[in-house]
C-alpha cells in the first residue's frame, strides 16, 4: 500500500458508558502503533452513551483502519473521522502566561482580541481561559513568545459535524 | 430463583454446549459444584492452555463453539495463549474465568489478575460480570458474538460472589447488541461487478482462506471453480476448503506454497482472494505480489479488505451467500491459453522430496500417513517444519480436517487440538503430526486422552532439532546452530548423537501416560507400524527418527517476491 502524507485526523465515536470501554479503544489504537495526540471523554445527553474525541496522526491509509477497527469492538456504537468532511471544533484551554504587573495590561488586551479570558492574575503570572476553533487557539498559541508561557492545559479537541449529526443513534 | 453459577451452565446448554474443556480453581467452585449436577460432559485438562487448544481444536473439527473454563489469576494466565491462537485464526470459542470476589477485586487477592485487561487484545470481545441478573443476558451475547461475523474467542470473567449469588433473571431475553453487527447483506453492484471481472478475465485464480471453511461454503466455492474453470489455490487454515485430489488444484500458496501456485498468482489477470486475508507469509513482499492481477477480495470481516492490499473490487459479507449469488452470474467460458499454461506448472512443479534417500524422510512418512488412512482423517499438527510437511505431503479433500494454528504458529497446539477433535469427532481418526520440539510444550494432557478413552495417534517427527528455526539458521545465520540443537548437553552437534542418546524418550513418556509408544527409524516399516497404530484401540504415540537436517521446500526467502523460489539447497 503507498503510504500518503501524515496529517492529524479527528475520530469521533459514541461507546458504550460502561467500566473498561476507554481501555479497550485506547489499547486498540496504542496497541497499532498509534500516538493519540489529543482525547476527550465525558457522557452525553444518552447516559448510557459517552462521546470520545481522538486525534492521531496519520495517513488515510492507516486511518481508515483504525476507524475500521474500532467499529469492531462491540462497545464501540459509531466511529466516524470527521476531520475529512465539514465540521466544527473547539477546544478549551488554561494558559499561565508571563506577566509582569507592567506587562498586564497588553497580555490582557491580548487575550481580550482573542475572545479569551483572564481568569486569574498572579504576582508574575496570569491565567487565561479560552474556548475556540482550532485555528483560532493556533493563532493565539502562536502570538506568544517562546519562555512566555509558563503552563499550557487543554482539554483536546472536540467535533461537530457542521451539516447536523452524522450518527443515526441520535 | 438460581444461582449464578446454575445460569452459567443453563446458559452453556441453551448455547447447545455438549463438551466443555478446563481445570477447576478457588474462584471457580462454585462453577464446578454446578457443573456436578450438569449432563454437560467435562474433561478435566493438565494445564489451562490445554484446555484453550482443545476447546479450539473441538470448535475447529466440529464447526460448533468451543467452550472452557478456568480458574482466577494462573488460569486465566495461562489461557492467554490459546485465547490469542483462536483469535488470530477466527476460531468460535467462549472462555469462562472465574475471578477473586468482586469486594476484593483491585486488592492483589490470592490468585488475582486483570484478566480482562490481559486478554482485551487477544479476544474478540471480554468482559467481566457485576451483577447475578446479568449473566443469562452476557452467556447468551458472548456465543452470539463468537460465532457471528468473523468467528473469535470471547472471555467472560465472573467473580466467585457472582456465582454464588442468586437470581430471579433466569432467561436471557431477545439479544440487542447496539454496537457489534453480525450481519452484513451483500451487495449486489459489488457481486454484478466481481462477476463481470470474473467473466472478462483471461487468467483468474482463486486465492482462498478459512473463511470459506467458517462459512460452511466448500460446496459453492467448488462449484464456481468448476464451472468457471478457475484453478484455485488455498491459504494454510483454506486446506481442505477445495479437494486438493481436483485437477483445478494449485495445492497451498506463499512462502512454502508450491511454485505452481505462487506463478499462478504471479501471473494471473485476477486474483479473487474469498475468505483470505493476504498474511505476510501468503503474500511474500508485497509490491511484487500478483503484480498483474485485479484484485477481488471477498471477506466478512471490513478491516480485512483493503487492510495488506489495495483491492480493486471489495465484496463485503458471507462467503457462502456471496458465492451462491456469484454461481449463476457468472459464465462458463473456455481459457485455453492460461489452462495450458497452468498445466505446464502443474505438471513440473509439484511438492517433491528425495526418493532415493535411504535414510528415513519426514516427507515419507506423511505420504505413508496419507496412503495408510487414504485422506481420511481428521489431521492436527503443531508448528514447523512438520506442519508445512504435512500441508504438502497429505492431500486435504474435506473441511475441517485440517487443524493447524496457521497466525499465530502455537508451538504446544496440535496434542490438545487433537484431543479436542476426538471429543467432538468420536468416530473419525484423529491423526496429530508433530515435531519432537513442539510436542513437548503440552504432552501432559496426553493422560486426557487416555482417561477419557480418545484414540489420537501422535506422529512424532523427530529430527533431534527445532527444524524450522534450524533451517532459517542454515539458510540465513551461516549456520550456526544457537540453541536449535534438541540434545543431551554433552554433545556439541546433533549428528554425533546415537539414537540411544535422544532425550527425552519418547516411548516412555506414551507409556508413563498409559498410552501405547512405538519408535521406528527404517523406511520399510513405517507403512506397517502406521497401520498397527491407526488400528490400535487407543491413543498412540509413534516416533519417526527422520534424518535431522531435512528442510522444508520450496521456499520464498523472507523479504522476497513469490517469484523468486528457492527449491533446493543443491
Amino acid at each position: 500500500m503507498t503510504k500518503g502524507n501524515d496529517v492529524n485526523h479527528v475520530i469521533t465515536a459514541l461507546l458504550e458508558n460502561r467500566r473498561g470501554v476507554l481501555a479497550r479503544v485506547v489499547d486498540l489504537i496504542s496497541g497499532r502503533g498509534f500516538n493519540i495526540l489529543s482525547l476527550n471523554v465525558a457522557p452525553t445527553h444518552d447516559n448510557t452513551l459517552s462521546r470520545m474525541t481522538m486525534t492521531i496522526k496519520g495517513d488515510d491509509h492507516v486511518l481508515e483502519q483504525v476507524t475500521k477497527q474500532l467499529n469492531k469492538l462491540v462497545d464501540v456504537v459509531d466511529v466516524s473521522d470527521l476531520s475529512q468532511k465539514r465540521h466544527i471544533s473547539a477546544e478549551l484551554l488554561l494558559i499561565e502566561v508571563s506577566a509582569t504587573p507592567s506587562e498586564r495590561a497588553e497580555m490582557a488586551k491580548l487575550a481580550e482580541l482573542h475572545d479569551a479570558t483572564v481568569v486569574c492574575v498572579h504576582p508574575n503570572s496570569m491565567t487565561i481561559q479560552m474556548a475556540g476553533e482550532l485555528d483560532k487557539v493556533e493563532d493565539f498559541l502562536n502570538l506568544l513568545q517562546e519562555g512566555q508561557v509558563y503552563e499550557l492545559i487543554r482539554t483536546g479537541v472536540i467535533i461537530s459535524p457542521r451539516d447536523g449529526t452524522v450518527n443515526s443513534e441520535q | 430463583m438460581k444461582t449464578g453459577a446454575e445460569c452459567i451452565l443453563q446458559g452453556l446448554q441453551d448455547a447447545g454446549v455438549e463438551t466443555v474443556f478446563g481445570l477447576p480453581g478457588g474462584a471457580v467452585l462454585d462453577l464446578f459444584a454446578a457443573l456436578y449436577r450438569s449432563p454437560i460432559e467435562f474433561l478435566l485438562t493438565r494445564h489451562e492452555q490445554g484446555a484453550t487448544h482443545m476447546a479450539d481444536g473441538y470448535a475447529r473439527a466440529t464447526g460448533k463453539t468451543g467452550c472452557c473454563i478456568v480458574t482466577s489469576g494462573p488460569g486465566a494466565t495461562n489461557a492467554v495463549t490459546g485465547l490469542a491462537t483462536a483469535h488470530m485464526d477466527g476460531i468460535p470459542m467462549v472462555c469462562i474465568s472465574g475471578q477473586v470476589p468482586s469486594a476484593m477485586i483491585g486488592n492483589d487477592a490470592f490468585q488475582e489478575a486483570d484478566t480482562v485487561g490481559i486478554t482485551r487484545a487477544v479476544t474478540k470481545h471480554n468482559c467481566m460480570v457485576r451483577h447475578v441478573d446479568d449473566i443469562p443476558r452476557i452467556i447468551a451475547e458472548a456465543f452470539h458474538i463468537a460465532n457471528t461475523g468473523k468467528p473469535g474467542p470471547v472471555l467472560i470473567d465472573i467473580p466467585k460472589d457472582m456465582q454464588s449469588a442468586s437470581t430471579d433473571v433466569v432467561v436471557a431475553g431477545d439479544l440487542n447488541i447496539r454496537g457489534y453487527q453480525d450481519t452484513f447483506i451483500s451487495d449486489d453492484k459489488q457481486i454484478d461487478a466481481l462477476a463481470e471481472a470474473i467473466n472478462s478475465s483471461k487468467k483468474p485464480v482463486l486465492y482462498v482462506g478459512g473463511g470459506v471453511i467458517a462459512s460452511g461454503a466448500t460446496a459453492e466455492l467448488t462449484a464456481l471453480a468448476r464451472k468457471t474453470r478457475i484453478p484455485v489455490t488455498t491459504t494454510l487454515l483454506g486446506l481442505g476448503a477445495f479437494p486438493e485430489t481436483d485437477p483445478l488444484t494449485l495445492r497451498m500458496l506463499g512462502m512454502h506454497g508450491s511454485v505452481m501456485a505462487n506463478r499462478a498468482v504471479s501471473h494471473c489477470d485476477l486474483l479473487i482472494s474469498v475468505g483470505a486475508r493476504f498474511d505476510d507469509r501468503v503474500t511474500g513482499r508485497m509490491d511484487m505480489f500478483a503484480q498483474n492481477a485485479k484484485i477481488a477480495h471477498i471477506d466478512i470481516d471490513p478491516c480485512a479488505i483493503g487492510k495488506s492490499v489495495a483491492v480493486d473490487l471489495p465484496v463485503l459479507g458471507d462467503a457462502k451467500d456471496i458465492l451462491i449469488k456469484l454461481l449463476d452470474r457468472v459464465e462458463e467460458i473456455d481459457r485455453g491459453p492460461w489452462m495450458t499454461e497452468v498445466a505446464g506448472w502443474q505438471k513440473s512443479f509439484q511438492f517433491e522430496y528425495d526418493k532415493n534417500e535411504s535414510e528415513l524422510l519426514p516427507q515419507f512418512v506423511i505420504e505413508k500417513i496419507y496412503e495408510v488412512t487414504g485422506g481420511d482423517a481428521i489431521i492436527t499438527t503443531e508448528v514447523g517444519q512438520h506442519q508445512m510437511w504435512a500441508a504438502h505431503f497429505f492431500k486435504y479433500t474435506q473441511p475441517r480436517t485440517f487443524i493447524s494454528s496457521g497466525g499465530l504458529g502455537t508451538m504446544g497446539y496440535g496434542v490438545p487440538a487433537a484431543i479436542g477433535a476426538q471429543a467432538g469427532c468420536r468416530d473419525k481418526l484423529v491423526v496429530c503430526i508433530a515435531g519432537d520440539g513442539s510436542v513437548q510444550m503440552n504432552i501432559q494432557e496426553l493422560v486426557v486422552a487416555v482417561e477419557n478413552d480418545l484414540p489420537i495417534k501422535i506422529i512424532i517427527l523427530n529430527n533431534g532439532y527445532l527444524g524450522m528455526v534450524r533451517q532459517w539458521q542454515e539458510m540465513f545465520y551461516n549456520k550456526e546452530y544457537s540453541a536449535t540443537p534438541l540434545l543431551p548437553g554433552r554433545y556439541a552437534r546433533r549428528e554425533k548423537v546415537p539414537q540411544s542418546d535422544y532425550l527425552p524418550d519418547f516411548i516412555k513418556i506414551a507409556e508413563a501416560h498409559g498410552a501405547k509408544g512405538i519408535r521406528v527409524g527404517e523406511k520399510d516399516k513405517v507403512a506397517a507400524t502406521l497401520e498397527e497404530a491407526f488400528a490400535y484401540n487407543g491413543p498412540v504415540v509413534v516416533e519417526f527418527i527422520v534424518k535431522p537436517e531435512e528442510n522444508v521446500y520450496p521456499m520464498v526467502p523472507p523479504g522476497a517476491g513469490l517469484m523468486e523460489m528457492i527449491q533446493s539447497m543443491a
